[in-house]
């Protein structure tokens, strides 16, 4: 039954795909249809068009600033006491230069990478990169094995040690499922930013920047292709959706 | 481990939850509305069926109680894998039309919307393990009729 | 052993089934302490994943199919005094798998859901290949046993054994594999690993099969006969040794060819309980004391390979305790060239002290395991008939 689900859907995706490629093949040459993810409608699913990352500007972050960190808890009902058992799906980390340069901090979360390792190593599908280019975890398939974050080599991911209540409606979460970052997909799902992009910008620093790696036009295509930036853990080749620039 | 442990594609489970829906179904069916005095003939208390908002249903009422979980679990891969979310058939708009009024929840108490069926049944009810079991703080109150927003 | 039953050991029988269900039962209920009010109860955490349960799991499932070794021996390079041991060395084998599956399943986030893992397959995950071979496993051994144990069926007996050969070897792989693909840490990710495992799997495995021979011997008064003691002696050492020659070309690529000197020094040097563990625990008790008891020209004795067996296994989960909380103590490297600290232990040594629990579900996993091989051997032949050289194919058959 499962796999019969399956089929349907990417069936079904693929069909999608094709009238996309036919409706920009119809459009003009070298015109393709960017915005069709845009402002997508509900009933239309997540499309491969597009793919979501973040830009993180070291220099701009400033070192006694948990904006990100905080916006997140709220958004995605996440406690606030960080303990080693506690859910951190974003995290400052403090980074002192071994070479004797200034010190500095860069928020780490899900890098939403390209080929995620713990999509790969999961045994029940659970851990899965959608269309647009999003990792995630179906809680209802997953059954806590945490072989994902084993393998995950940014330690973004959080088992839930505890009994969960008072969830955010849009984010449900509990106890004995592994879970990170979902680059707040509930809000990209209605053309809303990530939380802790929102949160950066609104204090002024503006060191995350959010949006389609896939659109040359698009603000971080553009500063991506200016910028020096770099992927953590480059050697890994997971071509992760989360660059940094500054390191 | 546990009874009816919800999510498992096992034939047996999903037949026993069948039979339990045409036992629920059958009870609703002689319970007109919402408070009916109990008919002393069974010896289990019939669930509190108690809806507040008006309007009409997303689905027909037989449907809601035989398929629910299927709609429910039908949505749940379209919205999880793939990121479509019409309202009809999510849990989130359930919740949002059937949380009680006094508690603004459907589980919690025996009359809540969802544990009064479930008790009923005996069947299992883990969905609010982990969804929220009360609406988003002011979803309740400008709720449009769902009636128009099924699929198809 | 139940051909000559008597009263008292019945009662001892008994006794010894009614232990083991109590301390099984008891695991059982930490597992539903650890199910109902969650991961909090043990000491694991976000940095710390795998913990104890780990260890005892992981070293049951590696005996598991090193136990069926014995059998090897017998039935696919035809050596007569281990074939008449091979109907126990798979019940062993079985009893040992089911003992770790069940602790790997208990410890599981969401146990309850273990159907899911059986109808879900992401087919790129080791841990699924995993659930084929595990179960794949049970149903070879079980065969295998069926041809051992029925006349009519021997003369296949030589085929399923060489199967169940190739199968075990595919199994270790497998269990190495979980750790080997681990490319992101600088402990695992290492293809020697599958191999590693693979021999600690020949080390473990026989050592398990002495103490429960040397037990059955005990209850009937029996002794090994001198020349397969020998032989017995020399494979334990072969076995031990090779593990630790192993070890060391592991910890040498780890420096030489990974650069991960960091880490070794950690392991190996400073970093507190593991090195303490590894080399008191694991190269001396575990390697170094079995190698002397077994080679040792004056110390020749079925006593000092059963000290040795113990003391093999009680090595195997001190490096098994280094390898699986050790490894994943060392911080991910994710900013080089930088001091790194968080809220989240960035750039820190992770803790982690097992808590009752999880000591509590790894002994029942073993319990569940011995259970499996007492009840097995009351209700079929398992056990080998006497050695005194007369004939071996006497009595097997019956009912």
């Amino acid at each position: 039954m499962n796999t019969g689900n399956g089929n349907v859907d990417h069936g079904r995706r693929q069909v999608l795909a094709w009238g996309a490629a036919m409706a920009g093949v119809a459009l003009a040459p070298g015109v393709t249809l960017f915005e069709l993810a845009q402002a997508r409608p509900p009933s239309e699913p997540a499309s491969a068009k597009v793919r979501w990352g973040m830009l993180v500007d070291v220099n701009r972050c400033a070192t006694d600033c948990d904006a990100c960190v905080v916006a997140c808890d709220r958004e995605n009902g996440l406690p606030e006491t960080k303990t080693a058992t506690s859910a951190q799906w974003i995290r400052k980390v403090e980074l002192k230069d071994l070479r004797g340069g200034p010190s500095k901090t860069a928020p780490v979360m899900c890098q939403h990478c390209a080929h995620p390792p713990c999509v790969d190593v999961c045994p029940t599908g659970a851990s899965f990169k959608r269309a647009d280019g999003i990792v995630l975890v179906d809680r209802h398939t997953c059954i806590g094995c945490r072989y994902c974050m084993m393998a995950c080599p940014y330690q973004a991911r959080s088992f839930v040690h505890e009994p969960v209540t008072d969830q955010k409606p849009e984010v449900p979460r509990g106890k004995g499922c592994v879970e990170s970052c979902t680059l707040c997909v509930h809000r990209i799902d209605r053309d809303q930013i990530p939380a802790c992009v929102e949160a950066c910008a609104a204090t002024g620093h503006k060191a995350i920047l959010f949006g389609d790696l896939n659109d040359p036009g698009s603000e971080i295509a553009q500063a991506i292709a200016t910028l020096r930036t770099r992927a953590l853990r480059p050697d890994l080749r997971l071509d992760p959706g989360v660059v940094y620039h500054g390191l | 481990m546990r009874a009816g442990g919800g999510f498992g594609a096992d034939t047996a489970a999903r037949v026993l939850c069948r039979v339990l829906g045409l036992a629920v179904a059958c009870a609703f069916a002689g319970v007109a509305p919402a408070t009916a005095a109990d008919s002393t003939a069974s010896r289990v208390p019939k669930p509190t069926i108690a809806i507040t908002t008006p309007g009409k249903c997303v689905e027909d009422r037989e449907v809601i109680l035989r398929d629910h979980m299927d709609l429910l679990k039908h949505q749940r891969v379209l919205t999880v894998h793939e990121g479509i979310r019409t309202k009809a058939h999510s849990l989130e708009n359930c919740v949002a039309c059937h949380a009680s009024r006094e508690t603004g929840r459907v589980t919690g108490s025996k009359d809540a919307f969802c544990e009064s069926c479930h008790r009923y049944a005996a069947v299992r009810l883990d969905c609010f393990e982990c969804h929220a079991d009360r609406p988003a703080t002011g979803v309740a109150a400008n709720m449009p009729s769902p009636a128009g927003t099924a699929p198809r | 052993m139940r051909t000559h039953s008597t009263p008292a050991d019945n009662r001892r029988y008994w006794a010894l089934v009614a232990v083991l269900v109590l301390i099984a039962t008891v695991g059982l209920g930490a597992a539903h302490t650890m199910e109902e009010q969650g991961h909090i109860v043990t000491g694991m955490n976000n940095r710390i994943v795998w913990g104890l349960p780990h260890v005892f799991a992981i070293f049951l499932i590696v005996a598991a199919s090193g136990v069926l070794n014995v059998a090897s021996i017998g039935s696919v390079f035809g050596k007569a005094p281990y074939k008449m041991r091979a109907p126990l060395s798979g019940l062993l084998c079985i009893a040992l798998l089911a003992g770790g599956l069940s602790v790997l399943m208990l410890d599981l986030g969401r146990p309850e859901r273990v159907v899911v893992a059986a109808t879900h397959y992401n087919f790129t995950s080791v841990f699924a290949w995993n659930v084929f071979l595990y179960s794949g496993m049970f149903a070879i051994v079980a065969v295998y046993l069926w041809t051992l144990m029925e006349k009519r069926m021997q003369v296949h007996s030589g085929r399923l054994g060489l199967a169940a050969f190739i199968w075990r070897l595919l199994l270790t792989t497998g269990t190495g594999a979980i750790f080997a693909f681990l490319v992101a840490r600088q402990a695992y990710g290492s293809a020697l690993l599958p191999l590693l495992f693979i021999v600690m799997s020949f080390a473990w495995g026989f050592a398990v099969f002495v103490i429960v021979q040397s037990a059955l011997n005990a209850l009937c008064g029996r002794t090994l006969p001198p020349e397969l003691l020998r032989r017995m002696r020399n494979l334990l050492g072969l076995f031990v040794a090779s593990v630790l020659y192993l070890c060391v070309v592991l910890h040498l690529t780890s420096v030489y060819f990974a650069h991960q000197v960091p880490f070794e020094r950690f392991i190996l040097v400073d970093g507190g309980i593991y090195p303490a563990l590894l080399w008191w625990g694991y190269v001396g008790a575990g390697s170094v004391l079995p190698l002397l008891l077994v080679f040792h020209p004056r110390l020749g004795s079925a006593r000092a390979l059963l000290l040795a067996s113990l003391l093999t296994i009680a090595g195997a989960f001190a490096l098994l305790y280094v390898f699986i909380v050790g490894g994943q103590a060392w911080p991910l490297e994710i900013f080089p060239g930088y001091q790194a600290s968080s809220s989240f232990a960035d750039g820190q040594i992770a803790s982690y002290v097992p808590r009752l629990p999880e000591w509590l579900l790894g002994i029942g996993g073993v319990a569940i395991a011995a259970l499996i091989v007492v009840v097995g051997l009351r209700v079929l032949p398992f056990a080998p008939e006497a050695d005194v050289p007369a004939l071996p194919a006497a009595a097997t058959g019956g009912d």
